[in-house]
């Protein structure tokens, strides 16, 4: 294999890992309690901005990090305390409604308080140059300790869900919610820890992306609706499935566009291929959506039986 | 009819409106009501599946955006004299140019529908918004048509007897055409495939067991309100005289289903006042201050959270849901 290949493979293998770290609260939190919550990008968000501007003010990237994962996971507990609890009850149209007046809310907010201006975080010490991974081939190492992260939260999850408590009730919620309701559980407590989890998670892929691409104002939307795109590739409920469908996701998102444009400007003008190749490489992950939605309509792991 | 009064007073004012913008010396009101009732076209045919179907369409906009793209490409092959792929030629008769919109939004429905409609709940709502993105990124790379650019369309639609260049000429031909959208759709709701459609959102399993092919009138329901959606966004690339993908951007369709919901899911007029609402408190609270969405977001909320029927509900004229 080409080092170029390997080289977005890699990029792939990042760039789903971090849509993974964002799908995994969401499915539980869709699983479990029946939300759709739009506002998932905007946890991301605070995030991010949390672990800049601390990590500029202090000088600490790893305080940054810190910071960033107390302030999401602070601030998705308020809002499931404040306003998700409400809407358990209530259909996907008054959520869908609701998290959606929550983005506008948070995105201004943000606007107001730090301004349009995008935030540029440095890299972590120790993290800023690259490793040969290849002969020939150099790669940046924070996109490894990307990597490295995700893999390790996967691991964590795996365990959390399937050998705790939590994870016990987790399960059962997912699949038996009425009967765990039944049997005395805290729902409200555990739907609240649920909550936070969730929003740490996204909050530490907003915190990995702060050096990656720019912190700004509607960063978690761009990155929402691919999200749910995975949520709903792995099957709702299930984080085994939200793993998979994010890799499949980041890497056919990331060849597509790393290839397409190329093998278009062989038969086209430069700036066309160029344009048409993002937009084809942007439809690509939507048509594998609708793919698998019309093959098997419960996703490719679905937690419900 | 016990509405038939309040009904008739609501035309003769929205009738009246660019004379009274005029005489207080407001003439930029009229582009905006313009703007609330294509809106409100493109709002209440969503309401026919999602208030009326139980289907949560995400993507609504995309016909939205069809519809006004279909002007706006008829338009530049006019301007150019070049026929598309050699053989169509552009146009820019609005009497050509509305059907084809209402044609290709519906052709599209219908495709995207009979795909669809094979999944429900949150991955119907899903699967829509992925047909719909989709379209945003075809438009955005058709570099042919302006990109994420958009496309210019100088001048209006031609319409026989009309002046569509008057502001308020523009207004009433589109308050004529949601009058008459409203109708039809009052009729639809009333008929039998309407009664069916409201079976299915209360019971489709019921509707199934009683000997009803379920998807054939989700489908007939979805194609129906994706050529209204277009119809709207035919009328929008006038009223604009530019599209863009954003016409389509999943934003778009959020806000068809702010509106809807806002105003009162399910009932006729609701979604149009949902409509007038949202684009009135954008304009209001924007005058005030330019962090109108901090404030908009809460008020979003508050409708969910205390006023569930939206502000038909408020006014106790909500749809009796079953």
């Amino acid at each position: 294999m080409s080092a170029l290949v390997v080289e977005q493979l890699l990029n792939g293998l990042q760039f789903g890992i971090m849509l993974f770290l964002l799908a995994a609260g969401l499915t539980l939190v869709f699983g479990i309690m029946g939300v759709i919550n739009l506002a998932h990008g905007s946890l991301f968000m605070v995030g991010a901005y949390a672990a800049a501007l601390v990590a500029q003010a202090s000088g600490h990237w790893w305080l940054g990090l810190l910071a960033g994962l107390a302030a999401a996971a602070a601030t998705g507990m308020v809002v499931e305390v404040a306003v998700l609890r409400r809407l358990y009850a209530r259909d996907h149209l008054d959520q869908v409604l609701a998290t959606f007046g929550l983005i506008l809310f948070f995105n201004q907010g943000i606007t107001m308080l730090f301004g349009r201006q995008p935030l540029l975080v440095q890299l972590p010490p120790g993290f800023a140059g690259s490793i040969e991974i290849m002969p020939g081939l150099p790669y940046p190492s924070f996109r490894l300790l990307i990597i490295a992260v995700g893999l390790l939260v996967a691991l964590g999850l795996y365990w959390l869900i399937q050998h705790t408590r939590i994870g016990m009730l987790v399960r059962a919620g997912a699949t038996h919610r009425d009967m765990v309701r039944a049997l005395g559980v805290d729902i409200r407590a555990l739907y609240t820890v649920v909550f936070g989890l969730g929003a740490l998670l996204a909050g530490l892929a907003g915190v990995m992306a702060g050096p990656v691409s720019n912190v700004q104002v509607g960063m978690g939307e761009q990155i929402l609706i691919l999200t749910f795109v995975v949520v709903v590739i792995g099957g709702i409920g299930s984080v085994r499935g939200a793993l998979f469908g994010a890799l499949l996701v980041g890497v056919t998102q990331t060849l597509l566009s790393g290839f397409v444009p190329g093998w278009l400007r062989q038969v086209m003008a430069g700036s066309e291929a160029d344009a048409l190749g993002a937009a084809l490489s942007s439809m690509g992950v939507y048509v594998l959506m609708a793919v698998v939605l019309l093959v098997k309509p419960r996703g490719l792991f679905p937690a419900h039986a | 009819m016990r509405n038939a009064l309040p009904l008739a007073v609501l035309l003769a004012g929205a009738i009246a409106l660019p004379w009274a913008a005029e005489a207080l010396g407001q003439p930029a009101t009229i582009g905006l009501a313009t703007r609330i009732l294509c809106l409100g076209i493109a709002a209440a045919s969503l309401n026919l599946i999602l208030g009326h179907g139980g289907m949560v369409s995400f993507g609504h906009a995309l016909y939205y955006g069809l519809g006004a793209y279909t002007v706006g490409i008829l338009w530049e092959h006019f301007r150019l004299g070049e026929p598309i792929f050699g053989v169509i030629p552009g146009s820019n008769e609005l009497l050509v140019t509305l059907p084809i919109a209402m044609l290709v939004a519906g052709v599209a429905a219908a495709v995207i529908g009979a795909l669809s409609l094979r999944t429900s709940g949150v991955q119907f709502i899903m699967i829509t918004l992925a047909f719909a993105q989709m379209g945003f990124f075809l438009f955005v790379g058709l570099k042919a048509y302006g990109g994420d650019d958009g496309l210019l369309v100088r001048r209006r639609n031609l319409v026989p007897g009309l002046d569509l260049r008057q502001p308020d000429q523009l207004y009433w031909l589109c308050l004529g055409f949601l009058v008459a959208w409203l109708f039809l759709q009052w009729r639809i709701v009333g008929s039998r495939f309407g009664r069916v459609l409201e079976g299915i959102r209360q019971n489709e399993r019921r509707m199934a067991a009683i000997g009803i092919a379920t998807y054939r009138y989700k489908l007939a329901g979805f194609v129906i309100a994706g050529m209204g959606c277009g119809l709207a966004g035919a009328l929008t690339a006038n009223e604009l005289r530019f599209v863009s993908p954003d016409l389509m951007a999943w934003q778009k369709s959020g806000e068809i289903m702010v509106m809807v919901i806002l105003g009162g899911v399910g009932t006729l007029l609701g979604p149009v006042v949902g409509a007038a609402a949202l684009v009135g408190m954008e304009y209001v609270l924007g005058g005030i201050t330019e962090n109108w969405q901090f404030f908009l977001g809460p008020i979003l909320l508050a409708v969910v959270l205390w006023a569930p029927g939206g502000i038909m509900g408020l006014l106790g004229r909500g749809a009796r849901r079953g």
